[in-house]
């Protein structure tokens, strides 16, 4: 007995060996691609105009929110219509933070995330025990809902009621020169706050837990059956996708120097939710995809409708009406979002390239399961 | 206890509004297991035509027709033309589909009307009737709506229960693949589903119009408030609608006559919440947990 | 008379059925036997309109049905009970006999078979408004099969009517099948995994295996066949 489970041993060691060291080569590979990106964006947002900076800082953190919802919904199967609301817990910390304590910013968007997990927590504790359209329903009514308290009279003096907080803008440090523009710094607290969250889930989602969120995802029975503790899963993803929401929401206060009610409708909700859908549900990169779409789709289609010369209320509309328009065509036709159409396009390039590599591209494209068949959890299916 | 009176009465009128909008929401989950998040903007849609016959001079009756026969096409065309295609595919994908429709309806409204809201004549006086020397909040118009919305509510359950239509329309519903086997032509049926559902969701956009006004996003909290009401009441069940949509509609107005009017929409997440903690799937849901 | 050529059906790459060819002669009695997994409710599902095969046709009186939807098979007069009955457990007794009726009879005749029904199988006229979620396994199975009658089919396929039933239940359901055909000239095609009771009732029987026809000849000539009988059909 002794003697076969000390063989048994040695080769599950060396896989204990191999695997740390995927792990090892996986967390060295994250590192160098966001050393990367921060160096491309430190060129690009050096490069442009300021106008163009803060297009940047708004995409930056919109990135931190719709990354951490295509981690609850993309690769935990659990719908939320309420990321808005945490961003705007995020907002609402920060501010305050900033307008009544002397903290660096760092730490006060940390705090920012601390408060907006620990909301996380106590949606993610309600949420847990939902699924399909009663969570949708649920975190429907939190979007709609918090914004709200902003108004609440008690509440008045503290949050600022309609008008919301207004946040003093960030100081370049002085090393910078007295030249150097506000909006490239807040471009850049924001992009670092895009890279480092991007950096942090991909560590996670492609780790142990990744697979475990992605089991209950697939097949909650079989996963609890195998062990899962479903619920308490379920609840990291929330925790930890609200945390992202809440570091979102931070940025946003710094780089738009304001928290108000107004920031947060219930379309902020719904905006983010497309992100994921066109960008390609569960997969990081959709979600740069899906917030740069975000911020300049609708740019862009204001440009046009100006220099088409439209009416005000064809012009007002033109964004939101391509958005509606992007969201039914790229789910009715194009289901796998941009990531998925590069990859595919990608595959199929290389396919021509070498066609005995198939299986290697299959093995380094894991996120493909989740954009095949992501589903709201329960209904019927 | 007068306060209280009204406010139960108020409660119940805008809770029968609410109901209206559940009832759509439920016939469509019913149907097609697909939560229509665009019910919102489809009843928007059609209120805005119902305004532009008042506002052209026609009558508050025309108009109402104009709005219940245009809900009707409208419901109908949306199935046959973007839900059609999704109606095999996960979950998620209608809900994003019905979440785009909801936008695009919204600017679709916003470049032909212009977003400034509109206000919308209400079809009988707005003040309230005394009893007894004490104004009540209850007024001609507000019978009118409990009334049409206890009609409507008549006519779809004889509808459902009584004809020979609506045996074919529960069969395609609860069990589309032995109702096809028995000869019943699901795909109409859909269709005729989301019609109904858009009919009685037109219904409640003329009925709330004189209090929010008419505008792209005058009708969200209708959407919000109708849709915690189906989700209380437990999706599946059309009285679970209705009850959804009552006691919803009690417990806002106790909330913004005892505490603050602003803390109205928390205090439909708090009702939610409370009713999903004890039955995760409604009160009117099934017990039995979901089916796998 | 149903005829079937070549019949290839896939579920993704690997085929349920894989070339089978056979042919129901009216007014009998056809069994399909085979093991499980072996393509018999895939068989019925293709020729009901459920599924489309991949190639080969299904042909009722020289009139294809592959290219059909379920629904206007219907009412070329073929009826399909499906595997546990499928009755609509939402709806009441009553309303699931209607139900099978409603595309073909007014009020009157509908009422008139529904009333035989009721004759043919006493139970459930005892428990017509209640619903069908009340009814034990067995009364379910007639009311799926009472549901199938309503519309007085001219083929009748059914799938696997003793799954989960007690012997004496089964014993009885396929009486009835053999009566049905015996005075009404309904023509039977009837899938069953157990090959004893159904070739007990049977005129025709073939063993479908792994997605073909292996065997095929007259019911009683099968069960005679030790071999045959050991090597597919298990008892």
């Amino acid at each position: 007995m002794i003697g076969t489970t000390r063989q048994a041993a040695a080769p599950a060691r060396a896989a204990e060996r191999a695997r740390l060291a995927l792990g090892r080569y996986r967390l060295v590979r994250h590192a160098l691609g966001a050393a990367a990106a921060l160096v491309a964006l430190y060129a690009l947002t050096s490069a442009v105009s300021p106008y163009r900076d803060l297009q940047i800082a708004q995409a930056a953190y919109l990135t931190c929110a719709v990354a951490g919802l295509t981690v609850l919904t993309g690769l935990g199967g659990q719908i939320s219509l309420g990321h808005g609301a945490f961003m705007a817990v995020g907002a609402y910390t920060t501010a305050l933070l900033l307008n009544h304590r002397s903290w660096p910013l760092a730490a006060v968007l940390a705090a920012a995330v601390v408060v907006t997990a620990a909301a996380g927590t106590a949606v993610g504790a309600v949420a847990a025990r939902l699924h399909g359209p009663y969570l949708a329903g649920a975190t429907l009514a939190f979007a709609v809902g918090l914004p709200g308290l902003a108004n609440y009279e008690p509440l008045l003096d503290l949050l600022g009621g309609q008008n919301g907080l207004s946040v003093t803008p960030p100081v370049p440090p002085a090393a910078l020169g007295e030249t150097f523009p506000v909006e490239r710094w807040q471009a850049w607290i924001a992009c670092l706050g895009a890279v480092l969250t991007l950096f942090l889930l991909a560590n996670l989602v492609r780790g142990r837990f990744g697979r475990t969120l992605r089991a209950t995802r697939d097949d909650e029975i079989a996963a609890a059956l195998h062990g899962v503790r479903v619920a308490r899963v379920r609840i990291i993803a929330t925790v930890v996708s609200a945390a992202c929401a809440g570091l979102a929401g931070g940025l946003l206060a710094v780089a738009t120097t304001l928290a108000a009610p107004g920031a947060f409708p219930l379309a902020l909700s719904l905006q983010l939710i497309a992100a994921i859908i066109i960008g390609g549900l569960g997969s990081l990169a959709g979600a740069v995809w899906g917030a740069l779409v975000l911020v300049f789709v609708p740019a862009w289609a204001s440009d046009l409708a100006q220099s088409a010369d439209l009416s005000h209320n064809i012009a007002s509309n033109l964004p939101l009406a391509l958005y509606g328009l992007v969201l039914i065509v790229v789910t009715l036709v194009f289901p796998r979002g941009i990531q998925g159409g590069l990859r595919a396009a990608r595959t199929a390039l290389a396919r021509r390239r070498s066609p005995r590599d198939d299986a290697a591209h299959e093995e380094a494209a894991p996120h493909d399961t989740a954009a095949r068949d992501t589903a709201v959890h329960g209904g019927d299916s | 206890m007068v306060r209280f009176v009204n406010l139960t009465l108020a409660g119940i009128t805008s809770g029968m509004v609410f109901a209206t909008v559940a009832l759509a929401l439920v016939l469509i989950w019913r149907s097609t297991r697909i939560v229509n998040f665009a019910q919102g903007g489809m009843l928007m849609v059609t209120t805005f035509l119902a305004w532009t016959v008042v506002d052209a001079g026609g009558s508050y009756w025309v108009a109402l027709a104009a709005a219940l026969a245009s809900g009707l096409v409208l419901g109908a065309v949306i199935e046959r033309v973007v839900i059609r295609p999704v109606e095999d595919k996960p979950p998620l994908n209608a809900v994003i589909v019905t979440l785009g429709l909801f936008v695009l309806l919204q600017a679709g409204a916003g470049m032909v009307w212009g977003d400034t809201p509109h206000s919308y004549p209400p079809a009988f006086g707005i003040r309230g009737l005394s009893v007894g020397g004490t104004r009540l909040l209850l007024s001609p118009n507000d019978l009118f709506v409990i009334g049409a919305v206890g009609a409507v509510m008549i006519a779809l359950t004889v509808l459902f229960v009584r004809t020979d239509l609506g045996l074919r329309l529960r069969a395609a519903a609860f069990a589309p693949e032995i109702a096809r086997l028995l000869g019943v032509r699901v795909g109409r049926m859909l269709t005729l589903g989301w019609a109904l559902a858009a009919l009685v969701g037109s219904l409640a956009g003329v009925l709330i119009a004189p209090s929010v006004f008419v505008g792209p996003t005058q009708f969200d909290a209708v959407l919000v408030f109708g849709f915690t009401a189906a989700v209380i009441g437990g999706l599946d069940s059309p009285v679970g609608a209705v009850v959804g949509g009552l006691l919803l509609g009690c417990a806002l107005s106790y909330v913004s006559g005892y505490l603050s009017s602003d803390l109205v929409t928390l205090g439909a997440l708090a009702a939610l919440i409370a009713v999903l903690l004890v039955r995760p799937n409604g009160l009117f849901g099934a017990t039995t947990g979901r089916r796998v | 008379m149903l005829e079937v050529k070549d019949l290839v059906v896939a579920y993704g790459a690997e085929p349920a059925l894989d070339g089978v060819s056979l042919s129901v002669p009216d007014g009998a009695l056809t069994a399909v036997l085979g093991a499980n997994g072996a393509g018999k409710t895939t068989l019925l599902r293709t020729i009901s309109g459920l599924l489309r095969p991949r190639s080969g046709t299904a042909a009722l009186d020289g009139r294809d049905l592959t290219r059909l939807p379920a629904e206007e098979i219907v009412r070329l007069g073929v009826a399909h009970v499906p595997q546990s009955g499928g009755v609509i457990t939402e709806l009441t007794v009553e309303e699931n006999l209607r139900l099978g009726g409603l595309w073909r009879w007014r009020r009157g005749d509908l009422a008139r078979r529904i009333a035989a029904v009721y004759e043919l199988f006493p139970p459930l006229a005892d428990r017509r408004a209640r619903a069908a979620a009340a009814l034990s396994g067995g009364e379910r199975q007639m009311l799926a099969l009472g549901r199938a009658l309503v519309a007085e089919p001219r083929l009748l396929l059914v799938d696997e009517p003793s799954l989960g039933l007690a012997p004496r239940v089964v014993a009885q359901i396929m009486a009835v099948l053999r009566r049905l055909c015996d005075d009404t000239g309904l023509t039977v095609l009837l899938v069953e995994q157990n090959a004893r009771s159904a070739l007990s009732v049977a005129d025709r029987a073939l063993v479908l295996s792994l997605g073909s026809v292996a065997v095929a000849g007259e019911a009683a000539a099968l069960a005679a066949d030790d071999r045959l009988r050991h090597a597919y059909l298990g008892f």
